[in-house]
């Protein structure tokens, strides 16, 4: 569904992506994980139009995407759920949702229903789609990124770091909707520095080191693997994913 | 609207249209009404600066180019080819709108504080134009004969006058710039200015909607500077140079640049500082509005707006308890 081909992108002066490679088939779940600074969120961006990769290609559904405008890309069923959650904190919670379908913008009826869909799915977010987003808790504000970035009707979702600073009760939630977003039928590329987490759910992943995929293989198969355990699973990490 | 949020806005329209009927009877300050005439003709500036800097998060170092550039466009086309001022007032605005797009459409395409700088080059750019085309602006020594404004037929004279037609300008300016911020334009520039990335991703066409506010708040500067030509009917370029757009910025800090309230009190406030008690410091004025740009940096931040509000919202909370 998606091909990235040696990929190039540079970050300002940093050269953040050195020719990066993967593809992501439909239905799956693909993890990429990888230390701080390793260039996953440069490869997201990159996808999303958000960065000019400066060589290489990307591929969506057989049609060339690189380097055209996020416009363009969330057109074609792409979507981003911003690293840090990124929701619009004074505006309102159903605000939030309609900036999500930003590009349904003149088909009204369409917005309200996914709205109403998902106020439906989201029964905490029904309770608050008055309020402002901003006095959300972290688990709900990452339950809105999500639900927002579906408003635009993705069949392809970036997930970039969605258990970032949740409490690990809260992040099994926010996992347990990403398995069902694929079980109906989306794909997803998912973002985490949560290695143990991510790879769990993930039917494959990548290792990003320094701005190049290092390791690659099924989600198990690198659960397993001891050059990941000994980088990004440790010890003492276990308790709760083992539970 | 509820009363807690109509009843301010009813104070503030009965105290305005109450103003020069308050000071007229005092010699020492009935030429506050002069004052605030002026004061009214640079909210229209900061309003539309206002937006831009709290809601687009880009800063103009140019509103007294385009502030200049409807001064001067009403004062050639009325007094050299005898236009109806009520005409030129938008041929002016056009004017400044289309300069405004064609700095504004590159400087906003790229990131950061691009504007700023490509303003403040236009800026100086405009002030020098004004003082070397001598055949049209009159150069340094500028231009007189300028003819007055009339409504339905009676001339604009008295200062009482002048002060309604630029208030109501203003009031129009401040009731159209609301209903644009809370427009589906103004819920995606605050998605802009929350999340840019974010917006983005979404497909918010940012650069675009950036230039448009920077469109919008050049319209109202020439606007401005239209009324100015007509209310004080001689023009010298001095009244445009970099100094006033820094003074058009920081009227705007110092109100806070998150409101509209935020534009029209720092705007006030400051013309008053200038025009009536800085006359003593002489040169020394820069240095004054330094000392206040820092003032309001260091302390209160988010303008004087915003601080009052909380002052008078901390009050209210310690005099009735929560009812939760």
């Amino acid at each position: 569904m998606l091909t990235v081909r040696s990929l190039h992108t540079y970050y300002g002066n940093i050269h953040a992506l050195k020719g990066v490679s993967l593809h992501v088939r439909s239905g799956e779940i693909v993890a990429l994980i990888g230390a701080n600074g390793a260039g996953k969120t440069t490869l997201v961006h990159s996808i999303a139009g958000l960065l000019r990769p400066q060589k290489g290609s990307i591929l969506y559904k057989e049609e060339d995407i690189t380097g055209l405008a996020p416009e363009a890309v969330v057109e074609r069923g792409i979507a981003l759920v911003p690293e840090g959650r990124q929701i619009f904190a004074t505006l309102s919670v159903e605000a939030n949702l309609e900036m999500g379908a930003f590009i349904h913008r003149n088909r009204r009826d369409q917005v309200r229903r996914d709205m109403d869909a998902l106020l439906e799915r989201f029964p905490i977010l029904r309770e608050r789609r008055r309020q402002l987003a901003g006095t959300l808790s972290g688990g709900e504000q990452q339950m809105l990124a999500i639900s927002r970035a579906l408003m635009a009707r993705p069949e392809f979702l970036l997930l970039d770091e969605p258990s970032m600073g949740l409490a690990p009760l809260v992040i099994r939630e926010i996992f347990a909707i990403i398995r069902r977003l694929r079980d109906e039928g989306r794909t997803i590329l998912l973002i985490e520095q949560n290695a143990r987490a991510a790879l769990q759910i993930a039917d494959r992943g990548y290792v990003m080191e320094t701005g190049k995929v290092v390791l690659q293989g099924e989600g198990r198969e690198l659960l397993a693997h001891r050059e990941v355990q000994r980088a990004y699973l440790g010890k003492g990490s276990k308790e709760i994913w083992d539970a | 609207m509820n009363l807690r949020k109509f009843a301010p806005v009813a104070a503030f329209v009965a105290f305005m249209a109450a103003f020069p009927w308050m000071v007229a009877p005092f010699d020492a300050i009935s030429h506050y009404t002069d004052v605030m005439v002026f004061a009214g003709i640079f909210c229209l500036v900061t309003i539309g600066l206002s937006l831009l800097m709290g809601f687009a998060g880009q800063i103009s170092l140019a509103q007294a180019a385009f502030f200049g550039i409807g001064a001067y466009a009403s004062a050639i086309l009325t007094g050299r080819f005898g236009w109806n001022p009520w005409a030129a007032m938008p041929a002016g605005a056009a004017a400044a709108a289309a300069v405004a797009w064609i700095v504004g459409v590159p400087a906003l395409r790229l990131k950061g504080h691009y504007l700023a700088m490509a303003t403040l080059g236009f800026g100086v750019i405009v002030h020098i134009v004004l003082n070397e085309e001598v055949e049209w602006t009159g150069g340094p020594s500028g231009m007189v004969d300028i003819p007055g404004l009339s409504v339905a037929g009676v001339r604009v004279l008295s200062e009482t006058a002048w002060y309604y037609l630029v208030w109501t300008f203003v009031a129009a300016a401040l009731i159209f710039s609301y209903h644009v911020l809370h427009s589906r334009v103004g819920r995606a520039l605050r998605a802009i200015h929350e999340a840019e990335k974010a917006a983005e991703a979404m497909g918010v066409p940012v650069a675009s909607y950036k230039v448009q506010v920077f469109v919008y708040s050049a319209v109202l500067a020439s606007l401005a500077g239209s009324l100015y030509t007509h209310y004080v009917t001689f023009l010298t370029p001095s009244s445009f140079d970099l100094m006033w757009s820094v003074r058009f910025v920081l009227m705007v800090v110092v109100g806070g640049m998150q409101s509209l309230w935020g534009a029209v009190l720092g705007t006030v406030f400051l013309t008053f500082v200038g025009n009536e008690w800085l006359h003593v410091f002489a040169d020394f004025e820069v240095l004054v509005y330094g000392g206040i740009l820092l003032a309001v940096a260091l302390l209160v931040p988010q303008g004087l707006v915003v601080w009052m509000q909380e002052k008078l919202s901390r009050r209210r909370e310690t005099l009735l308890p929560r009812s939760e």
